[in-house]
């Protein structure tokens, strides 16, 4: 298992916003998601997904309905609404600018200055 | 915002729901969770262990997921409140004892602030009260005023609307057939006009009726006396009353809200003040010396500042004094609130009122020390219980917050029992004539304020004493309580427990010393020398004037009537004073002059005694020594040098000694030269608390007497003596109204009457100081022995002396009891010294009341801990060693 990093605070929304938005999961599906796009470097504790997931919903960034899993078990599903698209658009263009920020700064050296 | 709403009302009402969707998503993650695992080759009971462990701290993400759902608030709100419930119901007798300890403290604090809210801090009921002042004189201790100098005021002033002018009176008013003593204000002609009120019937009499002297003879009857007087008739308005024998038309009936300008006098008539002749039988309107308004009042312009109106009043006084050099010494005016006779009658009741607001604060604060603890020993017994809560994941916020819950609802459902306790003393105590005689009550129909006043103490003292068991819930380890039960703070030698407890105990023993010192006060106060004797005496309270009498006329009858009594058979004495010392409220004070004095202006004046017109026999009758020269005789009449009978203090202001006082002379104001003939002993004229004031008699032909009261001294009873007192003045006069009761009871209806609410009142807050004490020390005893039973048995087992098990048991209870006292009895006899403005003769310092102190304080401690005491001496090791 690669070295695993837990999650900057604020940054879990954003990621559940771009896990739910490749297409409707479950909370542990969600879960699994993001352990698949970050290659399991990120850790999140189960539990604490759940307050995120309830607070997206009641901002209206999510939209939740109970279905049936692939393990044939009931379960809530999430899918992004349209304020969800856009949000998550928004907040990519904001973390990226910053990621940006910090490398570049972070790979200053003395003579650049 | 739409969703939040929604979100909260389905929260709100479909709460199960909810929570049992929220439930099953739980469940089903973590049954995901272990078909994963069960995939990588764990038995199934042994992956659903995983999950569930991996989840984490599932009951405080539920609590935090429920928090993000949004509109928690109310929820959490009624949750707490649920639970709060449930526990309580649980421990009722602790509920019980905490509800009705604070029931008891709020409901006295209610009481004394609606007293204090309608005598001091609610405006009287008229329009724009806020702008109302009345103007009060730097040079009497009365804010009373002359006629003329109101006419001054009111004409020259520039800042006041209008300014009004009134007196109370007592007057004989006749509808027909049957006279009765009436009291009612005389009022200036604009009166109504400026306060602003609109009579119920009728019209009132306005500044344009007044021409000159009894120029209006309009009577105006308040709703009260006209609803019980004449059951409402509205033929009332038109017709004529008589007025101490005079014809006045009744023009109109007040509101039924307004009963005059004073707070607590309740009048039954408003008369015009230019008819004052008529009524009273004296020509007060161009007498710029007699000060007998007792109070000029009006609306500031708007604009004018208090200040600026205080310096345009003191231009006045100023042209007053350079005018009337003769009526006027030197003095200011300054602005009061009207609705308490001024600071005449407002500081002391203010200071009294104050002084009690502040105990029964103390009280509330003990109750809150006591329920503190309560709080705090309950926290303790439940430490188990948030041990379990915190180690189940729930926050210590939570569990702060719903004992705060408890603390609310506990000191809600008290101030709610005792508000309403207050409320019912309020609604009796404004319905109370406290001297039957007087037409006074103190109007203290709850308002709002004091609901609110309650309701606010309820909750500050919910903060107060939730707050106690605070730093015992946060340094709550779970881990350590589960493992080891809760110990009882070892090691600590003083907790916070004791200290409140202490406290509490101090303001007991305050409470019971002021009382203690009030109540020797008022007994000593009973047998105090007055200077007079009232026992065996019967006064009959009687006004010539009511019966229509004037001029030659009263001096005449008031000789029949002293004949007529003293033909009474066992009637030792009889005596006739215009107003008795010490029972009357109206008290002459005049200016007298060293008889060289050529400058006869009030600056000049060397002494002001009290000034009492009297019958020869009078100090016979009083009971008053003479201690020297010759008393009045009936020659001493208009046509005589004028003579005058002085106490010891006047004796010494104006001559320097008693030895030369006899055939000396002084002078009066109108520059009359009166010669003193004897000397009688000093007493108490106005109050218990005059210390050898001076006072001089003067017989009753040479300045007659407006009052006229008798003092009928005789050993036979005095039922009998009033029947033949009544029989010989229907004789006399049928139509003269006039009181008959002994000297004794009036003096306990009157002079006393102040002692008597103080001891009351601070006797009621002594007990529930005590109650409170017994029931700290109690809590305290109780709770130590059950703590400590194992460890009694032991002691037991071990043959341990009945005293050693008690000391074991109670010696901290008692300690602290004996710290508490002690320093309580200091601060109390500290505070003693406030006491003896109110309550005469007042001191700390006597041995009778540090030894009552100390009794009481000891039968609490014996009262508090005899149930803990018998309980330790019961204990049974045998049935201790098999329960455990």
């Amino acid at each position: 298992m690669p070295d695993q990093a837990q999650i900057l605070p604020g940054t879990l929304d954003l990621l559940i916003l771009k896990a739910v938005s490749l297409g409707p999961l479950h909370g542990y599906g969600v879960l699994l998601r993001i352990g698949q796009i970050s290659d399991s470097a990120l850790l999140i504790e189960q539990g604490a997904l759940y307050p995120a997931l309830f607070r997206l919903v009641r901002q209206g960034l999510l939209k939740a309905s109970w279905g049936v899993s692939e393990n044939n078990r009931r379960a809530k599903f999430y899918e992004l609404t349209a304020a969800g698209r856009k949000r998550l658009r928004e907040e990519t263009e904001s973390w990226n600018r910053l990621a940006a920020a910090m490398a570049a700064s972070l790979a200053a050296r003395a003579e650049g200055i | 915002m739409f969703a939040y709403l929604r979100n909260l009302g389905v929260k709100l009402f479909r709460r199960d729901q909810v929570a049992e969707d929220m439930e099953e998503e739980l469940r089903s993650h973590i049954a995901h969770r272990a078909d994963d695992l069960e995939h990588s080759g764990l038995g199934r009971a042994e992956a659903d262990r995983r999950a569930r462990l991996e989840f984490g701290a599932r009951e405080r993400y539920k609590e935090e997921s429920y928090a993000a759902l949004g509109g928690n608030f109310l929820d959490t709100l009624l949750k707490d409140v649920f639970y709060s419930l449930r526990a309580l119901r649980k421990s009722r007798s602790f509920a019980v004892t905490a509800i009705l300890t604070l029931a008891m403290a709020i409901g006295a604090n209610a009481v004394v602030f609606g007293v204090l809210n309608a005598l001091v801090l609610r405006p009287i009921n008229v329009p724009n009260a806020d702008s109302l002042y009345g103007i009060e004189r730097s040079d009497t201790s009365d804010p009373v005023q002359s006629y003329p100098d109101y006419l001054d005021l009111r004409d020259r002033n520039r800042s006041f609307e209008s300014l009004a002018a009134y007196r109370i009176i007592e007057a004989g008013l006749d509808s027909g057939n049957n006279p009765i003593r009436s009291f009612g204000y005389e009022v200036s002609g604009n009166y109504f006009d400026m306060l602003g009120i609109q009579p119920y019937l009728g019209r009132f009499f306005h500044g344009s009726d007044e021409h000159g002297p009894n120029s209006a003879p309009y009577i105006v009857l308040s709703y009260a006396f006209w609803h019980s007087r004449f059951q409402d008739d509205r033929g009332m308005v038109g017709r004529v009353l008589l007025v101490n024998k005079h014809p006045f038309t009744v023009v109109g009936i007040a509101p039924p809200g307004f009963h005059g300008t004073l707070v607590f006098a309740f009048g039954d008539f408003f008369l015009p003040m230019v008819d004052t002749e008529e009524v009273d039988g004296q020509d007060l309107l161009n007498s710029r010396e007699t000060n007998w308004i007792y109070l000029a009042l009006g609306h500031l312009k708007p604009g004018v500042s208090p200040a600026q109106a205080v310096a345009d009043l003191n231009s006045i006084a100023g042209y007053l004094q350079k005018t009337y050099p003769k009526e006027h010494g030197s003095f200011h005016y300054s602005l009061s609130r009207p609705g308490l006779y001024d600071e005449a009658l407002g500081r002391p009741v203010e200071m009294f009122l104050t002084g009690l607001m502040l105990l029964a604060g103390l009280i509330l604060l003990a109750a809150c020390a006591n329920l503190g603890s309560l709080f705090a020993a309950r926290a303790a017994d439940r430490s188990k219980e948030v041990a379990l809560r915190l180690a189940l994941g729930s926050s210590r916020n939570r569990i702060l917050r719903s004992l705060f819950t408890e603390a609310a609802m506990i000191s809600l459902a008290g101030g709610t029992l005792g508000l309403s306790g207050s409320v019912v003393l309020l609604r009796a105590l404004s319905t109370w004539r406290p001297l039957p005689r007087y037409p006074i009550s103190v109007p203290a129909d709850p308002d709002p304020n004091v609901y609110g006043a309650a309701l606010l103490l309820a909750l500050v003292s919910a903060i107060l004493f939730g707050a106690v068991p605070v730093r015992q819930v946060l340094k709550t380890t779970p881990y350590q309580i589960v493992k080891a039960g809760w110990q009882a703070a070892v090691g600590r030698r003083i907790s916070l427990r004791d200290v409140l407890l202490v406290i509490q105990i101090a303001l007991c023993a305050v409470l019971v010393t002021s009382s203690m010192v009030a109540v020797r006060g008022l007994v000593r106060s009973l047998h105090s020398d007055f200077g007079f004797d009232p026992a065996n005496v019967t006064i009959v309270t009687s006004d010539l004037r009511m019966a229509g009498y004037s001029g030659e006329r009263v001096p005449e009858m008031q000789k029949r009537m002293l004949g007529a009594m003293q033909a009474i058979p066992g009637v030792e004495a009889v005596g006739l004073i215009d107003w008795p010392p010490l029972i009357s409220g109206v008290y002459e004070q005049v200016d007298v002059y060293s008889d060289q004095a050529g400058d006869l202006s009030p600056a000049n004046a060397v002494s002001s005694p009290f000034s009492f017109r009297i019958s020869p026999d009078y100090f016979r009758a009083a009971g008053t020594t003479l201690l020297a020269g010759r008393t009045f005789s009936w020659h001493d009449d208009a046509n005589a040098p004028r003579v005058a009978i002085v106490n010891p203090a006047f004796a010494i202001k104006l001559f320097g000694s008693t030895a030369n006082t006899l055939g000396s002379s002084f002078k009066l104001q109108d520059g009359a030269r009166v010669l003193v003939v004897g000397i009688v002993e000093g007493g108490k004229y106005r109050g218990l608390a005059d210390d050898a004031a001076p006072a001089m008699f003067v017989p009753v032909l040479q300045s007659p007497a407006l009052g006229t009261n008798l003092l009928i001294r005789s050993s036979r009873e005095p039922q009998q003596v009033a029947g033949a007192v009544r029989k010989t003045l229907r004789s006399l006069d049928p139509g003269l109204p006039s009181y008959i009761e002994t000297w004794n009871q009036h003096m306990d209806d009157f002079t006393l009457f102040p002692t008597h609410v103080a001891v009351v009142a601070l006797g009621v807050l002594g007990i529930m100081g005590a109650l409170l004490s017994i029931t700290g020390i109690f809590g305290l005893a109780a709770y130590t022995v059950s703590k400590r039973v194992k460890e009694l048995g032991i002691r037991i087992a071990l043959g341990a002396q009945k005293s050693e098990l008690l000391r074991a048991a109670l010696g901290r209870a008692i300690k602290l009891l004996a710290v508490g006292s002690s320093a309580g009895l200091i601060l109390g006899i500290l505070a003693s010294g406030v006491l003896s403005h109110i309550v005469y003769q007042a001191t700390p310092r006597d041995p009778l009341v540090l030894a009552g102190v100390v009794l009481a304080m000891a039968l609490l401690g014996l009262i508090a801990t005899w149930i803990p005491a018998q309980r330790a001496l019961s204990v049974d090791p045998l049935i201790l060693l098999r329960e455990e």
